[in-house]
């Protein structure tokens, strides 16, 4: 099968490689890369597991040719936290108020609340509960995950303020 | 869940992309968001040999207020329709849709255009398309035609678009200032295609109907225009007679199939509900 080249920064890294068209943007982070923090859950484009960050909106990986990603700007989980290891804060939040059980849902949960809390700084709860309306978690019932988001904003708020003053 | 193999191609202009898909003829689609088509392709349920990714293609995403008409470019995606100050203010029905359409990454990736000409009845704008009385705008290698959303959709995936076509605008004529509007739609859950919608815009004068114009989402092979749903509005003051009168002749226009969304009956009754809470709504709404 013919392979078509792509160019794209992953994490902050430029990735250079050849992939089979159909490859989709999962299985290249994940088999090529080595990059398991995305989860595949469902593979129809509904649960969000799989979720990442790519030229500056959440999308699931699933459902995304690598090739359409060509020339992209990607985050995943493993490219959260600071280069000296603290924590992002989402990542803070989500141990601090018990955002997870098994964990499965978590990296796609956390880089939506990214883009989301981008989107809206200071969100209530229920604009969080309809920011992350695309991820599904089959452990927490949704409660931790929505403080843990509220902790990260909270934190982000005040590291925002302490950098004006 | 792997897709077949395919060729692609991503042009970088209009007729670069409709050359390469008059000459790929019907081995050949368009891929905007890939929300509708990767799904389809990873189940086998498509399977084509090349894909021309229009992703890189300027000009053919962003809203445009033309004075009458507000023109949307194919490759805009539902999050830009959601953001979109003019439509908020000129067309909010529109957000209005999108807003009950699947969730934020899917609006993140899926078009207007895309959602219009793909032709699953589940799709929400081509009926919201048809209330609007819309137009779609195709590009062929023999040039650029158009269509009105009403005329377009034949069956299931079966629409006026010919193979080597793009479509590349939607023309709205815009609502006039004061009017009145409402998508209703029932679904289970987040990201679940309407058990029945209804699209409603109507404008009052002086207390009575002066214009209304009622179309239905998923109750039949395509998008249903309903006139007869509009005129029972016109000339009245939009009363429980008059909203119970549309909200019959959907129903009676409603042609659902049984599925895990429920069986016809009632999907056709939801119609009914639908056409009246989006009615009501447009009627309070209006100016
Ligand atoms: C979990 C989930 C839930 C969803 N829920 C809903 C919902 O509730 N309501 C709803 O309306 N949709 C829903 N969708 C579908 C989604 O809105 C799609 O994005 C949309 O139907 C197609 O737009 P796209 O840009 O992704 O098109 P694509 O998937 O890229 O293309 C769809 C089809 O249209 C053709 N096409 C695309 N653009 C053009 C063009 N410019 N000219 C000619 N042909 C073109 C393609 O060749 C293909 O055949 C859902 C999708 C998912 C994954
Ligand atoms: S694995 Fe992508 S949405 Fe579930
Ligand atoms: S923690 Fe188990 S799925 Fe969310």
């Amino acid at each position: 099968m013919s392979k078509t080249p792509v160019k794209l920064t992953v994490n902050g890294n430029p990735v250079e490689a050849e992939v089979e068209p159909r490859t989709l943007l999962i299985h290249f982070l994940r088999e090529e890369l080595g990059l398991t923090g995305p989860h595949i859950g469902c593979e129809t484009s509904h649960c969000g597991a799989c979720t990442v960050d790519m030229n500056g909106t959440s999308v699931k990986a699933c459902t995304v040719f690598t090739v359409q990603a060509n020339g992209a700007d990607v985050l995943t989980v493993e490219g959260m936290a600071g280069a000296d290891g603290s924590l992002h804060p989402l990542q803070e939040g989500f141990m601090a108020e018990h955002g997870l059980q098994c964990g499965y849902c978590t990296p796609g949960m956390i880089l939506r609340a990214y883009r989301f809390l981008q989107e809206n700084p200071n969100p209530s709860d229920e604009e969080i509960r309809w920011g992350i309306s695309g991820n599904l978690c089959r452990c927490t019932g949704y409660q931790n995950i929505v403080k843990a988001i509220r902790y990260a904003a909270d934190k982000m708020a005040a590291a925002g303020r302490e950098a004006a003053e | 869940m792997i897709p077949g193999p395919f060729t692609y191609h991503r042009p970088s202009t209009v007729e670069e992309a409709v050359k390469l898909l008059g000459d790929l003829g019907d081995e050949a689609r368009p891929l905007a968001g890939g929300h509708s088509l990767i799904p389809m392709m990873k189940l086998r349920l498509a399977v084509p040999e090349h894909l021309v990714d229009l992703q890189d293609i300027d000009g053919l995403s962003g809203i445009r207020d033309d004075g009458d008409t507000i023109s949307i470019g194919a490759m805009t995606t539902q999050e830009d329709v959601l953001g979109s100050a003019l439509l908020r203010e000129k067309c909010p029905i529109l957000p209005e849709t999108s807003w009950l359409i699947a969730d934020p990454q899917v609006r993140a990736c899926g078009t207007v255009g895309g959602n219009v000409a793909n032709g699953d009845p589940g799709n929400d704008m081509p009926a919201l398309m048809q209330c609007l009385g819309a137009t779609y705008v195709l590009q062929g290698t023999g040039g650029q035609r158009t269509v009105a959303a009403r005329d377009y959709y034949q069956a299931a995936y079966f629409t006026a678009i010919e193979d080597g076509e793009i479509l590349t605008e939607v023309r709205i004529p815009a609502p006039p200032a004061g009017h009145g509007w409402a998508y209703e739609k029932m679904k289970r859950k987040v990201g679940d295609y309407a058990t029945a919608a209804a699209a409603v815009i109507l404008t009052l004068s002086g207390g009575s109907c002066a214009s209304a114009s009622v179309a239905l989402t998923n109750v039949g092979q395509t998008p249903i225009f309903v006139a007869a749903a509009g005129e029972a509005l016109v000339g009245t003051a939009v009363d429980d007679a008059a909203i119970n009168e549309a909200a019959r002749q959907a129903r009676e226009a409603a042609e659902p199939v049984a599925d895990l969304r429920g069986p016809e009956d009632f999907r056709a009754h939801v119609a009914g509900v639908m056409v009246r809470r989006a009615v009501a709504r447009a009627r309070d709404r209006a100016r």
